[in-house]
């Protein structure tokens, strides 16, 4: 299939403002009269609030209100499960939690005045621990439950106890990873400014998922969703961390803004950031995995508990995607997979890049190596003993029959691409000093977008202007991947047209059709087929238009290179321009609301069976470490990365993601672990909590497989999170064969690969079995 | 509070701003010349991204306190390129897709233009010193290493066509 504007590495539609300082992010802008707002956090991870004391604060110059919970309209919201404080009513229940805040003419003077809120508070003692909380006579961290537990989620497949009696070989091992801060560079920044165009508050900032926002500001203000307005601005990353964090101090700013009648901005410092935005979720996870001696898997049995801190955010659905995904892409005939969520008192966990995959990915596939081992095997073999291929079942008891598997195609790159089989080999033998090297490899199967979650829909709007310029607009949210660019590049695909003629619209909720949230890696699937299908709608009205008018088919009609051409005899007709022209002069209205939903799909929560994503992508990622074993230092040389996308839109959008990917899971890997102590943040700005920087960098071969999907615009899945997913295994695996010795707990870090355990909090000497 | 007035060349237009002791040159630049595309990442000097040239040398306006920007040439990201067009780095930065949120990108160019002004044919390991103190959560570094490669190379040739290779 031949291509004019996707499938082709396009500049980005946004470069310009971004290389030049003129791109405004929230913190970037200013209106008349505008106070600054600044949140009080609580002393306490776990603390009953006895009174609130506002009284010298509010004296302070330059101070103009102070709100607290009693301020609030509907103090409750979350996404899935309403129970997250706007602002602490009677108890704080993690560090994070805001008290108050102040609005003032000054960034100074909020910063001042909050210090004199006096907050009497009786400390409380907290559960720290999941699995202290699921034990029966735990305290409740929510008064109104009658448990700990968030979630529990099931996957029901065969007999897996008899099962485990027919298998030659058994390993039962433990996994564990941390929590961990999003770093996106941009900290959190909202203005809301009130009775703004018609809208009670207009809000901007950076904002992951406006509609989100929209929902959790309208309903905490108990108003209409009509009334509220959120306008995106451009994104300092994100990565999903900028949602429910967003959605509280959007929340906050509102009724402050509402309260003063003046706009309020707030921006969080790096520290009030780390301390109160939500984290991705450590877990503490349970394999037990039977196989045959030739190393046939027979059956799988696998427990995950998940932290969710103090709230449910979006812990239901974090460990859905796991428990779907929990035993890798290996056809296994007896399964048996429970994933759990629990309330403590830490910081409360969230979406993060991966969502609920990149523990799983880490045990399943450290899991395997681990077999592969006790079975004399090499990590490649056993793999191709038991990936998914067309047609087999997952563990779901779905069919992949719609779309390529294409996991044998996609370890097969990578294992060339690395001189994996060579190198493995040669690693496997004994090597001289200190400094050892190993590769290691890691795969995965990935559901694309929100699966049985959540309904899935988006739309989007193509409107051609009279000048023949065009403007898109649609619900999804640039987060700084790209979007825009693949959105543009759609639409001029379509209408056979320059890029150069579009503009893509900032979201606006009051304009945009709501299409759920830029998450799941659904964005060029699901908004590209929205917007592809508004572009279809209008070239179908330019066509038929252009029929009627010269007595042709408007089959035959084609829009390409600027222009209108009879495909019959590659006759041009007339150019788009002339086209605009006619349809002004008829009155023929060339916009378009496009909209795509996504196909069926099926979950029975008791048994786990059904058809949980409507299609998947598949990626193989191979790490080459050395290992400098006098100091525990791991340096990554080189990181191989073949993924399954469908269809690239962009090929250089799509390598950026890879690349960023892989430098985030490389972190993950090896150094980064939010340190928290009985609930206390200790580590809360760069310089404590690291992350990669130029200098980790290494060796990154990117490759893109391409294996069109049926349901994606012009057959693009996904690309976002599966990158993330495999990294730390891969390392985890390398650093396993160079060392000799096996971690089993993120990060890497040099106390681990040193000692065998972690100096810091949490860190034991059993950390290696 | 003590009020203080001083004066500053930025992007070559002298500048008198009243401000205070404790401004620090990062809020003087945003909040009161509006000169946004310099950003705060940390507060701390650790993420670069408030970086700009102040007499010739790379700083984090973050650490500066304003006082003693008094006298000073800066450049922020907006004086970078001008009605012409581009400047080179930039440019580089648009062709090589270095750019996704582009919260990081202001510093990022202004670290890679500082020394590609002392060094138009750095080695590899010389790009990567010359940015180690500038994050990015986006794009892996790989893509801004590449632009950064991308200037050196134009760059040098121009300058008598000189241009080895010396990665």
């Amino acid at each position: 299939m031949k291509f004019s504007e996707v499938n082709k590495p396009v500049k980005r539609v946004d470069a310009y403002e971004k290389v030049t300082g003129k791109a405004k992010f929230g913190a970037d802008l200013f209106f008349p009269n505008m106070l600054y707002g600044k949140a009080l956090h609580s002393k306490y991870p776990h603390a009953q609030i006895i009174k609130i004391n506002t009284e010298k604060a509010l004296t302070y110059p330059g101070v103009k209100a102070i709100i607290t919970a009693e301020d609030i309209p509907n103090n409750k919201f979350g996404v899935i499960i309403q129970n997250q404080q706007v602002l602490a009513q009677e108890e704080v229940l993690y560090i994070g939690d805001g008290i108050a805040v102040v609005a003032a003419e000054t960034k100074e003077a909020a910063s001042e005045a909050i210090k004199l809120i006096e907050v009497e508070y009786k400390e409380l003692p907290g559960i720290f621990d999941p699995e202290e909380a699921a034990k029966k006579d735990a305290p409740l961290i929510h008064s109104e439950l009658e448990d700990n537990q968030v979630v529990h989620h099931r996957v029901r497949k065969g007999d897996v106890e008899k099962a485990f009696t027919q298998a030659e070989v058994i390993l039962e091992r433990e996994y564990t990873t941390q929590f961990v801060e999003h770093s996106y560079i941009e900290p959190e920044a909202i203005i809301a400014v009130p009775y703004e165009h018609n809208s009670l508050v207009t809000i901007y900032g950076s904002i992951q998922n406006p509609f989100s926002c929209r929902n959790a500001v309208a309903n905490v203000l108990k108003v209409p969703l009509n009334k509220v307005r959120i306008i995106q601005n451009h994104m300092g990353g994100s990565f999903g961390g900028k949602d429910e964090v967003i959605s509280s101090m959007a929340a906050r700013a509102a009724v402050l803004a509402l309260k003063t009648n003046q706009p309020v901005k707030m921006v969080n410092t790096r520290e009030e950031s780390i301390l109160e935005s939500y984290k991705r979720h450590p877990y503490k996870m349970k394999y037990k995995v039977g196989a045959t001696k030739e190393g046939k898997l027979v059956a799988m049995e696998i427990k995950c508990i998940a932290d969710s801190g103090a709230y449910a955010c979006q812990t239901p659905f974090v460990t859905w995607r796991s428990v779907v995904q929990a035993t890798g892409p290996y056809e296994l005939p007896s399964v048996k997979t429970d994933t759990y969520g629990y309330y403590t008192n830490n910081i409360y966990t969230g979406a993060m890049r991966g969502y609920g995959s990149p523990q799983i990915v880490f045990a399943q596939e450290s899991l395997m190596d681990e077999l592969a081992d006790e079975l004399k095997m090499t990590p490649l073999e056993l793999r191709l003993k038991n990936i998914y291929h067309n047609n087999s079942i997952t563990a779901s008891g779905q069919k992949l029959d719609n779309h390529q598997v294409s996991l044998e195609e996609v370890i097969a790159k990578a294992v060339k691409a690395s001189n994996y089989i060579e190198k493995y080999i040669e690693y496997n033998k004994s090597q001289l000093g200190d400094k050892k090297r190993g590769i290691g490899m890691a795969v995965s199967f990935r559901g694309c977008s929100l699966g049985a979650e959540a309904t899935d829909a988006a739309g989007a709007i193509v409107a051609i202007q009279r000048d023949g310029s065009i403007l898109i607009s649609s619900g999804l949210a640039e987060n700084g991947e790209g979007l825009k660019t693949v959105f543009s590049q759609i639409a001029a695909e379509e209408l056979g047209v320059d890029i150069k003629r579009i503009n893509y619209m900032e979201v606006d909720t009051s304009v945009s059709p709501e299409s759920g949230a830029t998450v799941a890696s659904r964005s060029t699937l699901l908004g590209g087929n929205a917007v592809k299908n508004a572009a279809q709608q209008i070239k179908r009205t330019i066509t038929e238009m252009i029929a009627d008018k010269f007595k042709v088919k408007s089959g035959d009609l084609v829009l390409r290179n600027e222009n209108i051409y009879n495909k019959n005899n590659n006759q041009k007709i007339m150019s788009f321009d002339d086209a605009v022209d006619l349809a002004n002069k008829l009155g023929v209205f060339l916009s378009a609301y496009g909209w795509y939903k996504a196909p069926d799909i099926s979950w029975d929560e008791e048994t786990g069976q059904g058809r949980p994503y409507f299609t998947y992508v598949y990626g193989c990622q191979i790490a080459e470490v050395e290992v400098d074993t006098a100091t525990g230092q791991i340096e990554v040389l080189k990181m191989v990365a073949a993924h399954d996308v469908g269809r690239a839109i962009n090929p250089v959008t799509l390598k950026g993601q890879i690349y960023g990917g892989i430098m985030m899971a490389l972190g993950y890997g090896i150094m980064e672990e939010v340190e928290i102590a009985s609930g206390y943040i200790k580590n809360t700005n760069f310089d404590e909590y690291l992350i990669p920087t130029i200098k980790d960098m290494p060796e990154i071969i990117p490759i893109i497989v391409e294996n069109p999907d049926p349901h994606g615009p012009y057959g693009a899945k996904s690309i976002g999170e599966p990158t993330l997913e495999l990294g730390a295994p891969a390392i985890a695996n390398a650093v396993a064969q160079a060392t000799g010795r096996r971690i089993r707990h993120l990060p890497l870090n040099l106390e681990r690969v040193l000692l065998g355990h972690s100096l810091s909090k949490g860190g034991t000497k059993n950390d290696i079995l | 509070m003590t009020k203080l007035i001083i004066e500053l060349t930025i992007n070559g237009k002298k500048k008198k701003v009243e401000t205070t002791p404790s401004t620090r040159l990062l809020d003087l630049i945003r909040d009161d010349l509006h000169l946004t595309g310099t950003k705060e990442g940390c507060g701390k000097g650790e993420c670069g991204a408030c970086t700009v040239i102040m007499n010739g040398e790379l700083v984090a306006s973050c650490l500066v306190l304003a006082p003693q920007a008094d006298g000073a040439v800066i450049t922020t990201i907006e004086g970078v390129g001008d009605d012409k067009g581009l400047d080179p780095v930039q440019e580089a930065f648009i062709e090589s897709g270095a750019i996704q949120c582009g919260f990081c990108t202001p510093g990022m160019i202004l670290a890679a233009k500082k020394m590609l002004e002392e060094n138009l044919h750095p080695t590899e390991e010389e790009i990567k010193r010359g940015i180690s103190g500038n994050l990015c959560r986006c794009t892996g570094y790989q893509k801004i290493f590449d632009a950064i490669r991308l200037a050196a190379d134009r760059l040098s040739s121009r300058d008598g066509g000189r241009g080895e290779e010396d990665a």
